[in-house]
């Protein structure tokens, strides 16, 4: 029994259980969303310290032996993908404890939050299928409802446009999923991965694998299925829309990295240079669609798009070091992406709108705060020695290694207009002075705990942001020692049999043995 | 029986799929509920049909007699049909509240958040 693979789903599943149960009671909920969420992130941890140790941790749920029951499973990959989930939690439940309304909070945001931790977590750790499946519409549902909390037009809009596009997604993976069964008659993603290389129709395997990638892209928001997102994104309240830029599109990303090295390795020579250039296409238009933008928000939706292309072209180049690389980018942007989206929520408490045009003058106001939105936006853009120099100087390398210059060219060109996008929204909202059209309101008041009616605290917002904004830099200074634990992640996406023996235990031979009803067989009259 | 369920899949797909692509949102969520439908009888097609054998093990035997219909798709197809059902109650719902908000029920008037 290894419980610590199974925790980190089954704990926010019970802090949303317990959040349920004090519907009531705010004081409540938002302990339980604080409290829940840090034990979540020792669990991580806990799990993250077993798999560096181990290489592969696996449970079998109920104790069904792996090609039959339902088997949790975590690398390198999901352990990373755990923390920085657990980590992402923590840190939007406290800023949410000042950003979220009473009304919101009424209405089950904290029970949703744990509902959609448990589905990301639940997606990061299976090694079945259509258990994946099961996880992915966990967090959906959760989504739909956090999309829409508080109902105003534009969220409606954009809900529609969302709910739809990510049904379609789900129908075709399901679909994938049936006809993938109809062909090797197994969930289990290790046992398919052996049978796929035995398949009879190779012509079929790449379907499917066109199939996934359709699906997987829908999610992750890839070229050219995106315009979902930031039609979206800007909608919703700011903790749930940074909760969604920071972890939603990333379980996508995350299951290309899953299906694309376990299961479709051979069918690489076919689906390489889709991926590449489905990478290139991400980069390019992501960019080009937020320098066209003056919302905050919308500008950092547009470059969510962008930075998906980077973590895809490090899938795509299929390289140990390239996928690495993959890797350290999907890390950076997870804190990155989050915390300047939590940046715009204070802006926005500050001066009251999202508008670009109207902003003005926080350098002089709130000297902390621009240093903290400086470190996130370079480190976006891939100055050094932040973060993102150091993901996309790995993916550039490894497109130099492996040859592929106009697209290796193409990275490296988005980072500039990344870097443009970003002066523009520091010189519009920190740089130039206040638009004396700008009627910066009244600060909000809020009932506070004793009833009254108080200012609302801003500490409560900008400690998590410089909280995220410490460790952007962080993980720039201790490039090398994560460097090592992503390269021990990339080797052992490259070399799936250690993957596959994790899971199925060695006893191969057992489920060749037992195969003897599939279904291939009874469909023939 | 294969054919037959291939064609009548095929044939919901496109309705799914034409219905999707109008600019009603009611045919919208009625197309969303057929694509859901179809997939749920692919998986169940795709993994064999077989007649009148269900896959009970006679008492005092490891394994059932002969050949048997497979239970794993139904198990799959009954999990798939309650999210769907799940999912799609939101659908409706939140076409509803989007008409009440919107006050129309064209896709081209939910232009909003879209520049």
């Amino acid at each position: 029994m290894r419980p610590e693979v199974a925790l980190p789903v089954l704990l926010p599943l019970l802090s949303g259980a317990i959040s349920l149960l004090f519907w009531r009671s705010r004081p409540m909920q938002r302990f339980t969303a604080v409290a829940g969420n840090l034990v979540l992130l020792v669990v991580a941890l806990w799990l993250f310290a077993s798999v560096h140790q181990e290489g592969y941790v696996t449970i079998q749920m109920g104790g069904w032996e792996a090609p039959y029951g339902i088997t949790l499973v975590a690398d390198m990959l999901s352990a990373v993908m755990i923390v920085l989930t657990a980590l992402i939690g923590l840190v939007i439940a406290v800023y949410s404890l000042a950003s979220t309304g009473p009304d919101h909070e009424k209405f089950g945001y904290y029970p949703l939050m744990h509902l959609l931790l448990a589905g990301v977590s639940g997606a990061f750790l299976t090694g079945d299928i259509f258990n994946l499946y099961v996880w992915f519409e966990v967090m959906l549902v959760a989504s739909f409802a956090l999309m829409i909390l508080g109902g105003e037009k534009a969220q409606m809009e954009g809900a529609i446009k969302y709910v739809t596009l990510n049904l379609l997604a789900s129908v075709i993976f399901l679909t994938a999923i049936g006809l993938l069964y109809g062909m090797v008659g197994t969930l289990n993603m290790a046992d398919i991965a052996l049978r796929l290389h035995e398949a009879e129709h190779q012509g079929m395997v790449e379907v499917l694998a066109v199939m996934f990638m359709v699906a997987f892209g829908i999610k992750a928001a890839a070229f050219p299925l995106f315009f979902w997102l930031p039609a979206s994104y800007h909608t919703p309240p700011v903790a749930v829309s940074a909760l969604f830029a920071g972890l939603l599109t990333k379980v996508g990303v995350y299951s290309l990295f899953r299906v694309f090295t376990l299961m479709f390795d051979e069918t690489l020579d076919y689906t390489q240079d889709l991926l590449i250039w489905g990478a290139a296409f991400t980069m390019v238009t992501g960019v080009l669609g937020a320098a066209a933008q003056y919302e905050f928000r919308r500008i950092l939706s547009f470059h969510i798009v962008s930075q998906i292309g980077y973590m895809i072209l490090g899938l795509a180049l299929y390289t140990p070091l390239a996928i690495a690389g993959g890797i350290f980018a999907v890390m950076h942007n997870i804190v990155v992406k989050t915390n300047l989206f939590l940046i715009s929520g204070i802006t926005r408490r500050l001066q009251g709108t999202y508008q670009l045009k109207k902003m003005g003058g926080l350098y002089k106001e709130r000297p902390w705060l621009a240093v903290a939105f400086f470190l996130s936006a370079f480190s976006l853009a891939g100055i050094p020695p932040l973060s993102g120099f150091f993901a996309k100087f790995v993916i550039v390398r490894a497109g130099i290694e492996a040859e592929a210059y106009v697209v290796t060219g193409i990275a490296l060109a988005v980072g500039l207009m990344t870097l443009y996008s970003m002066v523009k929204i520091w010189n519009e909202v920190f740089w130039k002075a206040l638009p004396e059209d700008n009627l910066v309101p009244e600060q909000e008041t809020v009932v506070g705990d004793d009833g009254r009616m108080v200012k609302p605290s801003l500490w409560m917002m900008t400690l998590p942001v410089g909280a995220l904004a410490a460790l952007s830099l962080l993980i720039g200074v201790f490039a090398e020692p994560l460097m090592q634990i992503m390269n021990t992640a990339g080797e052992q996406l490259m070399n799936p049999q250690g993957y596959i023996d994790a899971v199925l235990g060695g006893n191969v031979d057992v489920s060749e043995a037992l195969i003897e009803v599939p279904a291939s067989e009874e469909a023939t009259p | 029986m294969e054919p037959v369920m291939a064609i009548a899949i095929g044939l919901l797909y496109a309705a799914a799929i034409f219905l999707m692509l109008r600019r009603s949102i009611v045919k919208l969520v009625i197309g969303l509920m057929l694509l859901s439908n179809a997939a749920n009888l692919l998986i169940f097609t795709s993994a064999g049909m077989t007649r009148g054998a269900p896959p009970l093990i006679p008492e005092g035997m490891l394994a059932p007699e002969g050949v048997v219909a497979d239970p794993l798709p139904q198990a799959v197809v009954l999990t798939a049909i309650v999210i769907a059902f799940g999912v799609l109650a939101f659908a409706v719902v939140l076409i509803r509240r989007a008409y009440e908000i919107v006050k129309a029920d064209d896709l081209d008037k939910m232009k909003d958040t879209d520049t």
